[in-house]
Parts: C-alpha cells; sequence; structure tokens
C-alpha cells in the first residue's frame, strides 16, 4: 500500500478506518445539534435585542424548539409542483445540505490525542497537506445547489433569486479566497494544523500570537464580510429575504427539502466559524492547567468557546444591520473587498519577506 | 497497480468522446462544452506522463491549461451572448447568412 | 493483481466515461453541463491518484467551480430548450459515432498492445503547491506573466462583447431574422 493513499500515521490500517469511522459519527452529530442549536441560539439572541422573549414555551426556556421543529418539518405536506424538472428538483437540496457538511471533514478541533500508545489526529481525516484548498473547493460546489434550486423550480422569481444569490457566493468566493492568503503566508503552509501551530506563543506576555493580534486584522475583517455574502447572512441576504422575490430560491420548497436548505445554510456558517477561528484566533490555543485528563479535553472547549462567539457575531450583526440592495451588495465585493483583499496580501507579503 | 497505458486510454476516450460532441451536436453551448471535455482528457494524458517521467513540468502545463481554457471559456460565452442577442437561435445550422 | 489503486482507478475512470457519453447522449444543454461537472470531479479525483494533490484542489476550484458556473449560467439565462436535430446533424451521427469508435479502439488496442507496462504507482509524484509554486516563478515566470496579461485580455473582452451596446444612430441594436 503505497504511502499517499493513506498517510496514517502509526496506526494500522483497520484501527485507521475504525477511528475515522467513529469520529464522522461524533462530528455529525455533534454538527447536526449544533445547526438546531443555533436556530435556537439566534431566536432568542434577536429576541431579546428586539425587547422580547423568543422561544420560551417549549421545554425550559424554549430549548426543546429545534425538536418541536424537526417534528413539523417531518409532518409537513411534501410538494412537488407540477411542472419542476424532477431529478434535479429532488437533488438540489440533498446537493447543498452534502457539500455543507463534507467541509467540517478536514477542520481539527485540538491537538492528536495518544490512546492506548496510538497518535489520532482530532480531525477526521489526517492532517491533509492542503486542507484549506479542499474547504475552498467544496465551497465552490456548494454554489450548484442555490443554482440548481432556482432553475429546477419552473418559476421565474425562483430563477432570478437563484441566479442572483449563486452570482453573489461566486463573486464573494475570491475576497474569501484572497484573505485566507495573508494567514497562509504567514504560517507558510497549507495544512490547517500548521497553520494554527504557527499562532502559537505570547508577546508581551498577555496577548497571545493569534492572527488577529499579529497584523491580519484587515484580513480578519475581509474574511468576515465575505463569509457573511458566502452563507448569505444579513446584511447580505437579499436572495433569500421574503420581503423580496417571494422567498427566492426556495419559494417552491416545502417541508423536508426546505429544512434541507435551511440546515445547509447553518452548517455553513459553522463551517465559517471553525474556519475563523481556526485561522485568525489562535484555533484551540487557550490556558492550559490541571491533570492530562483535562488537558486533553481542554483545547476542544476552547475551540468550541472561540466558534460560538464568532457565531454569536454572526447573530448580533443580523439583529443590527438592514440588508444591502443587489447593486450595492456586487459593488461592495468588487470594488471595495476584493481592492482590500489585494492590499492585505501584498503588505503581509512584503511585511514577512522583511 | 496501473500501467500508464490505462491512463492514456482513459485519457483517448475522453477526448474521442469530446470529438463526438464536436461534430454531432447543434446547440453552440455543448458544442463549446465538448471542447472543455476535449481539453480535460489533454490534461490527464499530461499528468500520467509527469508522473511516468517524474517531472513537474507536467503538472505546471496543465495549471497554464487551464488557466487558459478559463479565459478561452469567458470570451467564447460573451460572444454566443451577443450571438443569442441578434440571432435569436443557439442553433449553429441557423447562423447562416453567408449562405449562398 | 486487484489492488486498492487499480479499483479506485477503474471507479473514477467508470465516472468519467460515463459522465463523458452522458454530455453526448442528453438532448438538453443543462443536463450536459452536469455530466461535464460529475466528469471534471472524476478526473480530481484520477489526479489525486498520481498524487498531484495541489492541481486536483484547482481542478475542482477553477475548472468545476468557477468554470462550469460560467458555463450554467449562460444556459439558465438563454434558456434556448433542447436541441432540435438537422439534416447536418443526422449526416454526422451516421458517419461520425461508428468511425469515432473505430478510430478509439484502435487507439486503445495500439496503447495497450505496444506501450510498456510499466505501472505508475499510487502518489508517483506528489505535486505539493511549494514545488509548483517554486517551479511557476522560478522555471515559468514568462508563461505565468503572460497567462496573468491574456486573463486580463480575457476579462476586458467579455465585458466590452457581453454589454448591452446602442446602434450610433440612437435606436436599440437592430435584430436580424431571416
Amino acid at each position: 500500500m503505497s504511502q499517499f493513499l493513506v498517510e496514517r500515521g502509526s496506526l494500522p490500517l483497520g484501527l485507521y478506518i475504525l477511528s475515522s469511522v467513529i469520529k464522522s459519527v461524533i462530528v455529525l452529530f455533534v454538527l447536526l445539534t449544533s445547526v438546531a442549536y443555533t436556530v435556537w441560539l439566534e431566536r432568542k439572541v434577536v429576541g431579546r435585542m428586539q425587547n422580547r422573549w423568543g422561544p420560551t414555551r417549549v421545554g425550559p426556556f424554549g430549548l426543546l424548539q429545534p425538536a418541536a421543529d424537526g417534528i413539523k418539518f417531518l409532518f409537513k405536506e411534501d410538494l412537488l409542483p407540477p411542472h419542476v424538472d424532477k431529478p434535479l428538483f429532488i437533488a438540489a437540496p440533498m446537493i447543498a445540505v452534502i457539500f455543507a457538511l463534507t467541509s467540517i471533514s478536514v477542520i481539527p478541533f485540538g491537538n492528536p490525542v495518544t490512546i492506548a500508545g496510538y497518535t489520532i489526529p482530532l480531525q477526521i481525516t489526517t492532517d491533509v497537506n492542503t486542507g484549506l484548498l479542499l474547504i475552498l473547493g467544496v465551497t465552490s460546489i456548494g454554489v450548484y445547489g442555490v443554482a440548481l434550486a432556482g432553475w429546477s423550480s419552473n418559476n421565474k422569481y425562483s430563477l432570478l433569486g437563484g441566479l442572483r444569490a449563486s452570482a453573489q457566493m461566486v463573486s464573494y468566493e475570491i475576497s474569501l479566497g484572497l484573505s485566507m492568503v495573508g494567514v497562509l503566508i504567514m504560517a507558510g503552509s497549507l495544512s490547517l494544523q500548521d497553520i494554527v501551530h504557527a499562532q502559537q506563543g505570547v508577546f508581551w506576555r498577555f496577548i497571545p500570537h493569534w492572527n488577529i493580534f499579529s497584523g491580519q486584522i484587515f484580513g480578519f475583517f475581509c474574511y468576515l464580510m465575505a463569509a457573511y455574502a458566502e452563507t448569505n447572512r444579513i446584511p447580505f441576504d437579499l436572495p433569500e429575504a421574503e420581503t423580496e422575490l417571494v422567498a427566492g430560491y426556495h419559494t417552491e420548497y416545502s417541508a423536508m427539502k426546505f429544512a434541507m436548505f435551511f440546515m445547509a445554510e447553518y452548517a455553513n456558517m459553522i463551517t465559517v466559524a471553525c474556519l475563523a477561528t481556526l485561522m485568525f484566533l489562535g484555533g484551540w490555543d487557550g490556558p492550559m492547567f490541571g491533570p492530562p485528563i483535562l488537558q486533553a479535553i481542554l483545547p476542544v472547549v476552547w475551540f468550541v468557546v472561540k466558534v460560538f462567539c464568532f457565531l454569536f457575531l454572526y447573530i448580533w450583526v443580523r439583529g443590527t444591520l438592514p440588508r444591502f440592495r443587489y447593486d450595492q451588495l456586487m459593488a461592495f465585493g468588487w470594488k471595495f473587498l476584493l481592492p482590500l483583499a489585494l492590499v492585505n496580501l501584498i503588505a503581509t507579503a512584503i511585511a514577512v519577506a522583511w | 497497480m496501473v500501467p500508464l497505458s490505462y491512463y492514456l486510454v482513459l485519457s483517448g476516450i475522453l477526448f474521442a468522446c469530446g470529438v463526438t460532441g464536436f461534430l454531432i451536436k447543434r446547440n453552440i453551448i455543448t458544442i463549446f462544452m465538448s471542447i472543455e471535455l476535449m481539453l480535460n482528457g489533454v490534461n490527464l494524458s499530461f499528468v500520467a506522463f509527469a508522473a511516468h517521467w517524474h517531472t513537474l513540468a507536467g503538472q505546471v502545463f496543465v495549471f497554464f491549461v487551464m488557466v487558459v481554457a478559463a479565459a478561452e471559456a469567458a470570451v467564447g460565452l460573451a460572444i454566443i451572448l451577443a450571438v443569442y442577442r441578434t440571432r435569436e437561435t443557439l442553433n449553429v445550422d441557423q447562423v447562416n447568412l453567408l449562405k449562398l | 493483481m486487484l489492488s486498492v489503486h487499480l479499483i479506485l482507478f477503474l471507479a473514477f475512470g467508470a465516472v468519467a466515461v460515463a459522465g463523458a457519453v452522458n454530455l453526448l447522449v442528453q438532448r438538453h444543454p443543462i443536463n450536459s453541463a452536469l455530466s461535464l461537472i460529475a466528469v471534471m470531479a472524476a478526473l480530481a479525483g484520477e489526479y489525486l491518484l498520481l498524487g498531484a494533490e495541489f492541481l486536483a484542489a484547482v481542478q475542482v476550484i477553477v475548472y468545476a467551480g468557477a468554470i462550469m458556473v460560467l458555463f450554467v449560467f449562460v444556459i439558465m439565462l438563454l434558456n434556448a430548450g433542447v436541441e432540435e436535430q438537422t439534416k447536418g446533424s443526422r449526416v454526422a451521427i451516421l458517419f461520425g459515432i461508428p468511425g469515432m469508435l473505430l478510430g478509439s479502439l484502435l487507439t486503445a488496442w495500439v496503447l495497450l498492445r505496444h506501450s510498456g507496462t510499466e505501472s505508475v504507482p499510487a502518489g508517483a509524484l506528489p505535486g505539493s503547491p511549494t514545488e509548483i509554486g517554486w517551479l511557476l516563478f522560478h522555471d515559468y515566470l514568462l508563461p505565468f506573466e503572460i497567462t496573468s496579461i491574456l486573463i486580463l485580455i480575457a476579462i476586458m473582452g467579455a465585458v466590452v462583447l457581453a454589454s448591452k451596446h446602442t446602434s450610433p444612430g440612437g435606436g436599440p441594436a437592430q435584430k436580424v431574422k431571416d
């Protein structure tokens, strides 16, 4: 078996497959639960910002609301409108969800743990050399779910909404990629674990050496804006706002298929938040204390705390800002964000070369 | 272990499908997609030979082929849009004003 | 002789050939476009088997994720429908498909019989981004700069060609029909 095909470090093949399967099951379970509870968090936080309670009736603090919503979606009638392109109509939400859930497979959650003498990395695959490029590739393919949903619905408003949404996603992918290149130059590698390792250490004894504090603040801002546009969130959510174009590309979808688009959007949000913590907030870097068993779990805890902070920022912006008009949105992406990302790239390259 | 000739046969099949599509299809966009299929077949052949002779020049050349294909796709589709605006059809057999 | 490498090669190859044949068989261009995306994804898998990891990622990002999105946009915007069979295309199908089959079978036979049976091992030439970047900026710097100018020209050309411009007389551009 050639070394490249299975770079499994010190694990024998059977154990590698078993550990990958266990990791996939755990991560998928945690991700789907997080998607459901991110919806709950958003409704609560936006409600509080608008001086109202949010869900409170179903369970304590409305915590069983996602379960109630899931049951509702299961029992709704799954409509198939008469003149749609059936294979594409059914495939489009599947494409959106599959690629939203796939990009989580190269994201590391902590330092490699050592169990019974074997070193197991805390990501579903082993540490891929080109992890960041794979995530960009999966994001590029996710555009097809939206475009095909708009096309197959046989509805001119859905088509326009789908084309607008895909044009927006494609335009902001460029700024997303370029804002990542600044981080790449500082870390010197495309592998996500190397990017986190390059941010270890502190300077002035208490400011950690995270990329956001070591000069990538404009890169972080670019990444933030591009991420909001990629995931179709306010202030860039014109293609799916209810008051514009009926409901955009998911007008004709009901019940489970609509739930799949919904899940895909929140899964994309969580993936983008995980990437932001890995690249700009130092990943699983944080104060370490306690016995060794605690030290194995603590990196994951810090990672989750940082992802939660980033998601709270997403929801905070949603509750605060109005949305852009489409031409303002495209002008912002091409005429402001792309030059800013390029200037950030050049400045980082010059700073590192000296 | 996969012999080099298997990669070349796969590349040849893709190229042949591209040429066939170029000849039998009448929609200008499908013809354009057959050209992209031909380019992909050739790319596979380049990468296979690069691995065989242990030189990275093959992979660099594939990179350039992809860049040129992107530029060609952009300009070609713009031309198709311009033709559609004036001729109202995408069928190549009907764009025949110069015929006697 | 059935190694995992051979099984993976045949699996990706089968998807690529199925996508290519589906491109020929489908009558609506949107289905042909989706088959071509499947071909490109299968080829990205083949590149990974040959060790070209950077190229596989670039294939997915650029070819399947950008160029094909452009094709899909144009097909959706123009919305010209299924294509019709004309006399020329029937003649081409009658002579072209057997001719192509004959030609490709002959080529395949020659290649399999007469080319060497040396194998290309899996991951034969790891093309990491570092090494390809080194080559691009040292040995192949001139082609790199020229292709960047080429892309700039293509951008300007596409914007000019696709914009709606009125004729000098002041009215909209004439539609020509026969």
